[in-house]
């Protein structure tokens, strides 16, 4: 009675389709609702796949290496005796086997696999999910269970891009910062429900493992190489033309000394038991603090109104080897320098590892993009919708400057901020950045 | 505190209101010589003399008006109906006389009137006599409607229904009468109308139960009880006016409400509970109002169709579950 369809979840907002790096189940294996399943290589990141029903793994539609869609059914769950043949024909024909995959996958799908009962209580994890989802007990329920509807696992954003969930889940996930187009729904329908947002404040979304791309040693002769799209670059094609074609940008771009910052900066770093403090910590902080007394800049354009977020969440720019990623520093604006630094720190190691979560990667509110260690004089970058503005860094120059008596030796960093012009004006742009210089040439603002 | 049964309570809340105020009276058929076609009225029209214990011809419509007009002149009379079914045929009297003339009159007269009697389904007693007539009456303005579910808040909702200044729909149950429970002694203990009652505490889902609906709700809890499921019940007792802030307290403890009712579906007491928790406390809600009631059909005489029709313990679990998000695989 009870089959769970397993479908390729959307674990971001931009994922339209996944590819399964590896089953951690067999077939025949026992699953319980919350057990990891697989784990998926999407446009940011690794991340596991949680089962949302209990029983055994009775297919595995894609087979590791391969690609299906987001909504595509990949597997099935159900008792060991349940036919599942109508189900798995939905499925239209499986992909092509893979060389990679095992060859349980093309065990027919009649045969009632031996449930292996050994190992699947430790991969458990815990399922703490308050009173409303009381412990199911191992074995499957009595075929008597009452008419329940099979309760399919189906991917948030299958209702063209309208998020089913409880009143209540919302409250909860806007109180929490959570991302409910990241949240895979367990109620009716997919519906989120408040299990499913506080789970997702807990989940250990993403593992190690990406493959980084090939590097192939040139052969003498060749004129060139065509290397496939990996993930992310896939979607930074595909994102930042629909950032910059509708968005219409302009630039702000402003001087500031820094040679009080970088002092500050080194007595700072002097001390002992202090994280260090980077100059780009000092221009989060900076920023952080000037968007709170900004909030147009803090602010997104949604169609019919302007969004103004009451508080910061950092994107920060993070060049990878393939690609860039943007991390979310969540609630800059209440944090100190040592915070912002391990924590930045923090994101960005995570960041080269590919173990962020799915929530740690959206939901920003302004970017940095910092350039600095590239001996880069200023540049100006692309906004990340739907945030309404980014600022671009560049490196912490020693330039000849005009002084008082004369002709001087001085610190300076160009930063260019581009501006939604839907959401905020030139003029407003100006100001913002005004007071971010203000902050950096007297840094002891960014102290107190 | 005294045990008695529910048919009890009622009989001594009469007793005490008859001997508290001269102006309190039981009219009605069979109330007399026969002493209730339930006992209710057992051993009245011996104390109280038949001036206070009025035997009436088989004519609701006239003896409701005989009330009615009593109460416009100073009596508090108390008319039974032998059960809810009947006052069909006192309808126009009850709406468009009781319920308005203190109104229409500009204030100059109110009719303190209780209207008392069995109602809803029983045990076989078939389509025309297994209604429940409340939902005829509480959306009549200026009727009160009260549905007492146990012994102690049968007394102290009759003696503050006899009190009241206004006309008071008051629904016992033939299933009920012999319920036992403790009721105080108190011959001042009145339950003010108004007020529900949380009947049972938990933390994941507000069961709202009246009258058998209740006891058929508290067995589901003990039951869910079990499956890890934590059920609070609240029983309205008076469902009109509603005490609202009681119900809505709860769900905002437990993020979910199943309303159960006897009587069919549509524009009951649960659509009416679903709106308000949905226009109070939308932000608490993790899942919809269920609502368990009566299918919408005449109420069958054979038994197996007549537990078809309403609602079961399996079905108030049901919903609970589904509300809980509890009944996957």
């Amino acid at each position: 009675m009870a089959v769970t369809k397993v479908q390729m979840p959307k674990l971001s907002e931009a994922m339209e389709s996944g590819k399964i790096i590896k089953w951690l189940k067999k077939e025949g294996d026992r699953v319980q609702s919350g057990d990891i399943l697989a784990e998926v290589e999407t446009d940011k990141a690794d991340v596991e796949m949680e089962a949302f029903g209990n029983g055994v793994l009775r297919k595995i539609l894609v087979p590791a290496g391969e690609k299906a869609n987001v909504g595509a059914l990949i597997g099935v769950i159900a008792d060991p005796n349940e036919d599942i043949s109508a189900v798995v024909a939905q499925a239209g024909p499986a992909p092509a086997a893979s060389a990679g995959s095992s060859e349980e996958s093309r065990r027919p799908a009649a045969v009632p696999p031996q449930p292996r009962r050994e190992d699947h209580a430790e991969r458990s994890p815990s399922p703490s999910r308050g009173p409303e989802a009381p412990a199911r007990p191992t074995a499957p329920p009595p075929a008597a269970a009452g008419p329940q509807p099979a309760s399919a696992v189906t991917a948030p954003g299958d209702g063209g891009g309208r998020v089913k969930a409880s009143p209540l889940a919302r409250k909860i996930a806007a109180q929490s910062g959570v991302d409910l187009k990241l949240v895979q729904g367990s109620g009716p329908g997919g519906r989120i429900v408040r299990r499913d947002v506080e789970a997702a404040g807990s989940t250990p979304a993403v593992t190690a493992g990406a493959a980084a791309p090939q590097r192939v040693p040139v052969q003498p002769g060749v004129e060139f190489e065509d290397i496939a799209l990996t993930p992310m670059r896939a979607t930074i094609a595909k994102r930042m033309p629909l950032s910059k074609a509708p968005v219409p940008h302009f630039y702000v771009t402003s001087e500031i000394a820094m040679d009080a910052a970088w002092e500050l900066r080194e007595q700072l770093n002097g001390l002992e038991g202090q994280p260090k403090i980077s100059v780009n910590d000092l221009v989060v902080r900076a920023c952080a603090l000037a968007l709170l007394e900004h909030p147009g800049i803090n602010a997104s354009f949604q169609g019919d109104s302007i969004r103004v977020f009451h508080r910061v969440h950092m994107g920060i720019a993070v060049a990878l080897e393939e690609g860039l990623i943007t991390p979310v520093l969540r609630d800059a604006h209440a944090k100190s320098l040592a915070q912002l630094s391990a924590e930045s720190r923090d994101l960005a190691e995570r960041a080269r590892q590919r173990k962020l979560r799915a929530q740690e990667l959206s939901g920003a509110t302004f970017s940095i993009s910092n350039l600095g260690m590239f001996d880069v004089a200023d540049f100006s970058a692309i906004i990340n919708p739907p945030e309404g503005a980014i600022l671009a860094v560049g490196s912490v120059r020693k330039v000849p400057v005009v002084t008082e008596g004369g002709l001087g030796v001085g610190r300076r960093m160009a930063v260019t901020l581009s501006c939604d012009h839907r959401v905020m004006d030139g003029a407003m742009g100006a100001r913002f950045l005004q007071d971010v210089k203000r902050l950096l040439e007297e840094p002891l603002r960014l102290l107190v | 505190m005294a045990v008695m049964s529910y048919r009890e309570a009622l009989n001594v809340a009469l007793r005490e209101e008859m001997t508290r105020d001269p102006r309190v009276f039981v009219i009605g058929e069979e109330v007399g010589l026969y002493e209730g076609a339930y006992k209710v009225t057992q051993g009245l029209l011996k104390d109280f003399g038949p001036k206070r214990v009025v035997d009436t011809p088989i004519a609701e419509s006239g003896f409701t008006g005989v009330g009615i007009g009593a109460a416009m002149t100073g009596l508090r009379p108390v008319v039974e109906m032998m059960t809810f079914n009947f006052a069909l045929l006192a309808l126009d009297q009850i709406v468009n006389s009781a319920a308005k003339l203190h109104y229409m009159s500009g204030g100059q007269f109110n009719v303190p009137i209780v209207i008392r009697g069995p109602g809803g389904p029983a045990h076989q007693l078939a389509a025309q006599h297994s209604q429940s007539m409340e939902v005829y009456f509480y959306h009549v303005p200026g009727l009160k409607v009260v549905r007492p579910s146990t012994p102690a808040d049968a007394k102290g909702l009759l003696k503050a229904a006899i009190r009241d200044e206004n006309p008071v729909i008051f629904i016992e149950s033939e299933t009920l009468y012999n319920v036992k429970g403790e009721v105080p002694d108190d011959p001042d203990f009145v339950i003010p109308l108004g007020q529900a009652i949380v009947r049972r505490e938990g933390t994941d889902v507000t069961v709202i139960a009246y009258m058998g609906m209740m006891y058929r709700a508290m067995e589901a809890a003990e039951e869910l009880a079990s499956e890890g499921i934590s059920v609070e019940i609240v029983d309205p007792r008076t469902l009109q006016p509603m005490d609202s802030g009681t119900i809505i307290g709860s769900v905002r403890k437990t993020h979910r409400a199943v309303v159960v009712e006897a009587g069919a579906g549509f524009a009951g007491m649960g659509s009416e509970i679903a709106a308000f928790v949905t226009e109070q406390a939308f932000d608490d809600l993790d899942a919809p109002v269920e609502r368990v009631t009566g299918a919408s059909a005449p109420m069958p005489y054979a038994k197996n169709l007549e537990k078809a029709k309403t609602p079961t313990k399996e079905k108030i679990m049901d919903a609970v579950r589904r509300v809980c998000y509890a009944n996957r695989s």
